[in-house]
Formats: C-alpha cells, structure tokens, sequence
C-alpha cells in the first residue's frame, strides 16, 4: 500500500512537472501550428539561469524563477523575430530541422559557457523538508510542484476561454487573415503566446529540474518525451496535456519503480499504442 | 546518359577516396553504410513525402540481423548481407504499417517512438545482442572465398563501394518506374492518386519495404565492416542525424542523398576531432542556415544556379 501510495504521488508531481513545461509546447502547436522542438531548450536555458541566481550569486528561489522567466524570454524574443516569424505555417519537415538546429545551437553554446556538468538549483529551507499530510510524508517540493501545475492549468483555461486576448487568440488561430482584417492584431497575438509558452518552459524547467536534472544535453535528452506527450494529449488541449502527462507520468514512474531494467519501454510502447487508436492525440482537433 | 555519367562519377569518387585516405578506409566504410541509410530515408521522406525520424530502427535491425546471424555461425559475407536486407524489409513492414496509420505530427511521433522503443527492446535482450556493451567478435569469412576483410579495411571499403553502386543503380530504376512516379503523384496531393484509383496504403507500404532493405544492408555492412554491432545503430541521434545529412544534400533527389553525407560526415570527423560541443554548434548553425537559404539542400542551390545560368546564357543568345 505504501508503495502504491508512494508511486502515485510521485507519478502526480512527474506528470505536473511534464505538464507545465509541455503546455507550452502544446500552444505553440496548437495555436501557432509550429513543431517547436527547441522548447526543451528554453527550459534548460531557464534552468541554468536559475541555478547561476540561487547558487552562484545567492538569491533567493523565487527571485530565481523569476529571473529565469524573465531571462529566458528576453533571449527567446530575438529568436522569434528572426527565426520562428520565418517558419509559420512552413511544411513540418521545415519546422522540425529548423528547431533542431536551434536546439543544437543552444547545446553547444550551453556547454561552452557553463561545461558539461550538471547543475542543481538548491531549494530553499521550506521546499526541502517533508510534510505530513495526515496519511503520508511528502517532500514538500512536490506539492509545490503539483500546485504550480494545478495553478498554471486553471490559469491558462481562463486566460484563453475567458478574456478578451483568449478570444482573439482563438479567432486567430482558427483565421488569421479574417482576424487581422476584423483589426486584430495577429504580429502580436502570435509574440504574446510565444511569450507565454516560452514563460511556461522556463518556469517548468527550473520548477522540474528535480525531476529531470538540468545539463547541457537536457534539450536533446527530454525533446522526444515532450513531443510525444503533447502529440498523445493532442496539441492544444488543455485538458489533453493533461491527462496525457498524468499518464504517461504514471506509466513511466510505475515501470521505473517495478521494472527499472526495462528503462523507457513502458512508455514508448504506450504511446504508440495511444497513437494508434488516437491519432490526433485524446483532445485533439480535426485538421 | 546523365545517370551513366552520375554513377562513373560515384565511382571516380569511391576510387578518389581509396587512392587519397587509404589510412581512413574504416571512416570512408562508415560513410559508405550511412549513404545506404540517408538513400533509404530519401525514398521514404523525398519521393513519399512522409517525415519519419525513426530510419534507424531499420538500419539497426539490418545490423543486429547479420551480427547475430555472423556470430552464429553465418560468416559468408553476401549472405550476412541479404540476411541484413531481409530483416531491414521485415523491420520497414512493421514500422509502415504502423507510422502510415497516423499522418502528419502524430506520424513523426510515431517513428521516434518506434525507433526508442527498438533501442530498448535491443538494450534489453542483451544475451543476443550485447545490450549496452555492444554485439562483438563478429568474424566474417573471405568474400567469395578469396578476399580477406583485413586489417586496414581495404576488402571492406571496396565491397561497400560496390554495394553502394548497386544499390544505387536499383533504387535510379524504382524511383523512376511507374511506381515511383506513383509515390512522387502521393507526395504531391494523396486525395487526387485516391480519387484517379489507386490506392494509397500499400504503395506507400511497399516503399517502406524497399527502404527497410536500403537501410538494411546499411546496417549489415556497418556490421561487417566494424565487427561490431553497438546499441547507437539503433538511436534517435543517427535518424536524426541522417535526416540532416538528407536535407543538407537536398530532398528527392539520390545524388543529394550521397552528396549530404559525404559533406556532413566529412565536416563531423574535421571538427569533432577538436570539440564535439563546437561541433554540436556548427550543424545547429548549418540546418538553420539550410532551412532559411537553401530549402532544397545543396543539390537544389546547385540546380537554382545553374538553372540561372542557363537563363542568362539564354539571354545573351
């Protein structure tokens, strides 16, 4: 029982790792129709932000997520206007060779600044005991971790369903030349959810980095399992990202805690079988 | 007459690189091996238009199949080879059947998920073929009972030569027949192929099969020529490094195939020699440089100029 209990929770706080940073992957999908393997990238980026703040320089976590964010889309805005502007709506072949060369960039660049090793980013006092929940002690950095997800989750579902950007967002992603002839500015719809699926990356990245260690072959290292997380959940779904990352978090924590020797073929093999029956993921749309 | 002349010219250069590199013939036997795998992903990716990042499940199958065929007991290497070929097309029958019933992003997932999922299926059946250490202490027999593989690779590269200028004279002849023509019309719009009456599917699963035995005898010639057979064969990076390769020599045409390794696996062994990082940088720079300057690769660049060549001459004439 306390083996079962002990998997699911940390199957619950993998997945809500997976799914902040893949949620912003699914935007850029989705929404903006753009296949952006280098989104792991960005995540690593945040993640080596984080670690120089709170290790080398001494500030605090949260200042150090917050520079991270912030760091992360400043160095992502140049990106975008020089290079994603020229791949929207390219064949996907186009996209992916693109954001591979991009990620490949950031590797070695990476890895020229800062070496190869990897980089933690130490938690404060507060994160790194354990709570007692009544049946259960748990680290207190995975509820931290579960709760940035639910609040990333319900966060997101209002800004797109309930505001007015949500609403031209939306309009745009389903035409963009008639929302730009209604007055929407589409220029900047499209940089403002770049923006914020590139925020996301950073904040999973550095809030994940338990999870999945920051390194310079981090973006090479997590990009399939991103991918193949948002293409189950369906791109663009709220929901299906979620649902895809609490499943395929639940099905690799199960199979590393009972058959470690196996490794990632329990995963693997469910997404292909998902692929199979659901070919455009659990939530997602006609094309 | 062009494709005569075409492949005098793959020759010329096999021969150039033996006269010029003889003490680099293992790296020229490597490069021989990925051309194979780069050609079988052009016919999938160039001529049917479906992206895959997966080609090295059925490079890797080629592979294990003539190791362990080799290790037990099966030395003659033409047979390793049609047993490497065998497996290649049992392996692309399985992987068509399944990534064809996606399309487009599910699709691509589909052959990442395909070929880790063959790197950890060949991980762990490790009494067969090594897991993690490597299929090793292949020793392959004479070639017609008379060429020794030696020590400096010299049999091994020729053999591969050959075998590549094969290869590549069958694979001219499929993507030019009726068939291949079939698949180029699926690559340009798969609705009006459905709706002039044929069918989709199986041309498409039958180019998968002639892929797989592409990358197949790839895989077994690595095999033959290494004497070992490693869990990389079998990796995410090859496919997508090979996929580059591709793109960087131009997509749908077998020349840019052999063109895009040769240059990338070149440039590989210059720079990686001094910094695999700086390496890591150069290709990242190259592909964005491709997508943005050259989306038809190296071969595309070389036919806008001399296409803009002829133009002018056409002019002043």
């Amino acid at each position: 029982m306390q083996t079962i209990l002990s998997i699911a929770i940390d199957a619950f706080a993998y997945g809500m790792a997976l799914f902040i940073i893949c949620i912003g992957l699914s935007l850029t999908m989705g929404l903006m129709r753009v296949v952006n393997l280098a989104h792991g990238a960005f995540a690593m980026i945040a993640g080596y932000i984080a670690s120089y703040a709170a290790r080398d320089l001494g500030l605090g976590y949260a200042i150090a997520i917050f520079l991270a964010i912030i760091g992360t889309i400043v160095i992502s805005i140049p990106l975008e206007r020089l290079l994603y502007r020229r791949i929207y709506g390219s064949p996907q072949l186009t996209q992916v060779l693109m954001t591979i060369g991009i990620t490949f960039c950031v590797i070695g660049i990476t890895n020229y600044f800062f070496g190869p090793t990897l980089k933690t980013i130490p938690l404060p006092g507060s994160l790194s005991q354990s709570v007692n929940v009544g049946f259960k002690t748990i680290a207190a950095h995975r509820l931290f971790v579960m709760a940035c997800g639910v609040v990333v989750a319900l966060g997101l579902w209002f800004l797109i369903e309930k505001t007015a950007f949500g609403i031209k967002l939306r309009a745009t992603v389903d035409n963009a030349a008639m929302a730009d002839a209604l007055g929407v500015r589409t220029q900047v719809v499209y940089a403002v959810s770049f923006a914020i699926a590139i925020g996301l990356a950073a904040l999973g990245g550095v809030v994940g980095a338990e999870f999945l260690p920051i390194e310079p072959y981090y973006a090479l290292r997590y990009m399939v399992t991103f991918l193949v997380v948002v293409s189950v959940g369906g791109a663009g779904s709220i929901p299906g990202a979620v649902v895809a990352c609490l499943l395929l978090g639940a099905v690799d924590t199960t199979g590393r805690y009972l058959m470690p020797e196996f490794g990632n073929f329990f995963f693997y093999a469910a997404v292909i079988a998902i692929v199979c029956v659901f070919p455009r993921g659990f939530f997602g749309r006609a094309q | 007459m062009r494709d005569v002349a075409g492949i005098v010219l793959i020759v010329a250069a096999g021969m150039a690189g033996y006269w010029l590199f003889p003490d680099n013939l293992a790296l020229l036997t490597r490069v021989i091996a990925v051309a194979l795998l780069v050609l079988s992903i052009d016919l999938i990716v160039g001529y049917c238009g479906v992206a895959t990042l997966g080609q090295a499940a059925l490079f890797g199958a080629g592979a294990y199949a003539a190791g362990i065929a080799c290790v037990n007991g099966v030395t003659e290497p033409l047979t390793l080879i049609a047993i490497g070929a065998l497996a290649g097309a049992v392996a692309g029958l399985l992987m068509g059947t399944i990534m064809l019933r996606a399309h487009g992003l599910a699709q691509l997932v589909l052959s990442i998920a395909i070929v880790q999922l063959f790197h950890e299926a060949a991980n762990k059946a490790s009494a067969y073929t090594g897991g993690s250490d490597g299929l090793a202490g292949l020793t392959v027999g004479p070639l017609f009972g008379v060429f020794e593989f030696d020590l400096w690779g010299q049999t091994a590269y020729l053999f591969g030569l050959a075998l590549l200028v094969l290869v590549f004279i069958a694979l001219k002849f499929v993507v030019s027949s009726p068939f291949g023509m079939l698949c180029r019309g699926i690559k340009e719009d798969p609705v009006r192929i459905k709706a002039m009456g044929s069918f989709v599917f199986p041309v498409l699963l039958k180019m998968f099969v002639i892929s797989g035995a592409v990358a197949g005898i790839g895989g077994a010639l690595a095999a033959i020529s290494t004497q070992v057979v490693g869990l990389d064969s079998v990796s995410f990076e090859l496919s997508a490094n090979s996929l580059v390769m591709l793109v960087l020599g131009g997509l749908g045409t077998l020349y840019g195939a052999l063109v895009g390794t040769v240059i990338f696996m070149g440039f590989e062994h210059a720079v990686s020699a001094i910094n695999p990082f700086h390496w890591m940088t150069m290709v990242g720079a190259l592909l964005i440089a491709v997508v943005l300057a050259a989306p038809g690769g190296l071969s595309g660049l070389l036919e806008k100029i001399t296409a803009s060549g002829k133009r002018t001459r056409g002019g002043r004439a």
